[in-house]
């Protein structure tokens, strides 16, 4: 999922600045398990804006709505309404959600109100890992399931770089050596022979370098 | 609106397992406590979610006091530790948002310190006093 964090409240204000009517809106999938963005952090963030238009005489009217996925036509529709109503969207959803909703609305100026972070998994309460930099090759099959693009700092694909200390990170102490990781599982799933090929240079040429990316289903399609 | 006049409105988050027996034990021991503190009972501070707050001071509450059991002592074990942390969290976005962080306060206090609970009220209103009103309340409430 994606998982992001909620911007300052003092930085909101600054983007919206000069509107009277925002409509902070809400996303229900991937930013609503980070608690970044969902119906809750609608409610909150709303609030703060609220109590701090107040105060600084801003008089700015704040409406809330939370609709199932902002990246996904059909949900905004839901939301057509009320984005009609209002001078501008705060959108509370990842970067594909803040994008989607600018593109259907081209008259309507839409802020992000959250900073996306990355594509990672709930490890355990209130923290979250990333696993995953969607480098367009998945090469996980060959490496334990255990992602030596990502989760090693120095993207190492043949072996570990030497610098780790007790079967930590040289460059993150606070996380495991991917290589630690990799050598482990595919020891205990026996597999270790895996480790015996000489990985080629990655084809970068499929990852976000060239601009953003993509997909044609042509059987999808008429 | 000077010191001598203003009453701030308080409202006082007691967890029914504890602090708001312990509000109960202060009416039975006769001890008074400042009118304008509004007790609202909850099952535990941990039910307590960060938009609760919010919502007071948006309503324009002056401070808002929540009041769990000693740590270690909650009934479903970690509902008043869950409950600091949220408060914490309402603390930065009050300041974000510019409301001084003084205003939120929790306190752990048991079924059995009702002496306690009437203290911290009182420092509670003080400190409320010192700040002066909900600053929202200025322009609209």
């Amino acid at each position: 999922m994606i998982v992001a964090q909620r911007k300052t409240i003092p930085e909101i204000l600054g983007s919206i600045n000069g509107h009277k009517n925002i409509l902070v809106l809400g996303c229900g999938t991937c930013v609503t398990v980070c608690l970044a963005g969902g119906e809750r952090e609608v409610s909150i963030i709303s609030s703060a804006l609220r109590i701090a238009s107040k105060k600084s005489g801003l008089q700015i009217k704040v409406n809330e709505l939370t609709i199932e996925r902002q990246c996904d036509n059909v949900f905004i529709e839901s939301a057509a309404e009320e984005i009609k109503k209002n001078d501008a969207v705060l959108s509370l959803g990842c970067g594909a959600g803040v994008q989607a909703i600018a593109e259907r609305y081209p008259d309507k100026p839409v802020y992000a109100g959250l900073n996306t972070d990355f594509l990672g998994i709930l490890e355990t309460r209130g923290v979250w890992y990333e696993k995953c930099m969607q480098c367009g090759a998945c090469i996980l099959s060959d490496f334990g399931s255990i992602c030596p693009v990502t989760r090693c700092a120095k993207h190492m694909l043949n072996g570990p770089c030497g610098g780790s200390r007790e079967e930590r990170c040289e460059i993150h102490a606070d996380q495991p050596c991917a290589w630690q990781l990799i050598y482990k599982r595919l020891k205990e799933i026996g597999q270790l022979e895996k480790l015996d090929t000489i990985y080629p240079l990655k084809d970068w040429s499929k990852s976000i370098s060239g601009g953003s990316r993509t997909i044609i289903r042509e059987d999808h399609r008429i | 609106m000077d010191n001598e006049t203003f009453e701030p409105k308080i409202v006082a988050f007691c967890c029914h397992y504890c602090a708001y027996a312990s509000a109960d034990l202060a009416g039975s021991m006769r001890l008074q406590y400042p009118t304008g503190v509004r007790i609202i009972r909850t099952p535990c501070t941990g039910r307590l979610e960060v938009e609760y707050y919010m919502k007071a001071f948006e309503n324009g509450a002056d401070g808002v006091l929540v009041a769990g059991c000693l740590e270690g002592g909650c009934h479903f074990i970690d509902g008043n530790l869950f409950a600091k942390k949220r408060v914490n969290t309402t603390r930065i976005i009050l300041e974000e948002s510019g409301i001084e962080k003084e205003r939120l306060r929790m306190v752990n206090i048991s079924a059995a310190m009702a002496k306690n609970l009437v203290e911290v009220i009182f420092e509670m209103v003080e400190t409320v006093k010192k700040l002066g009103p909900n600053p929202i309340r200025k322009v609209a409430i």
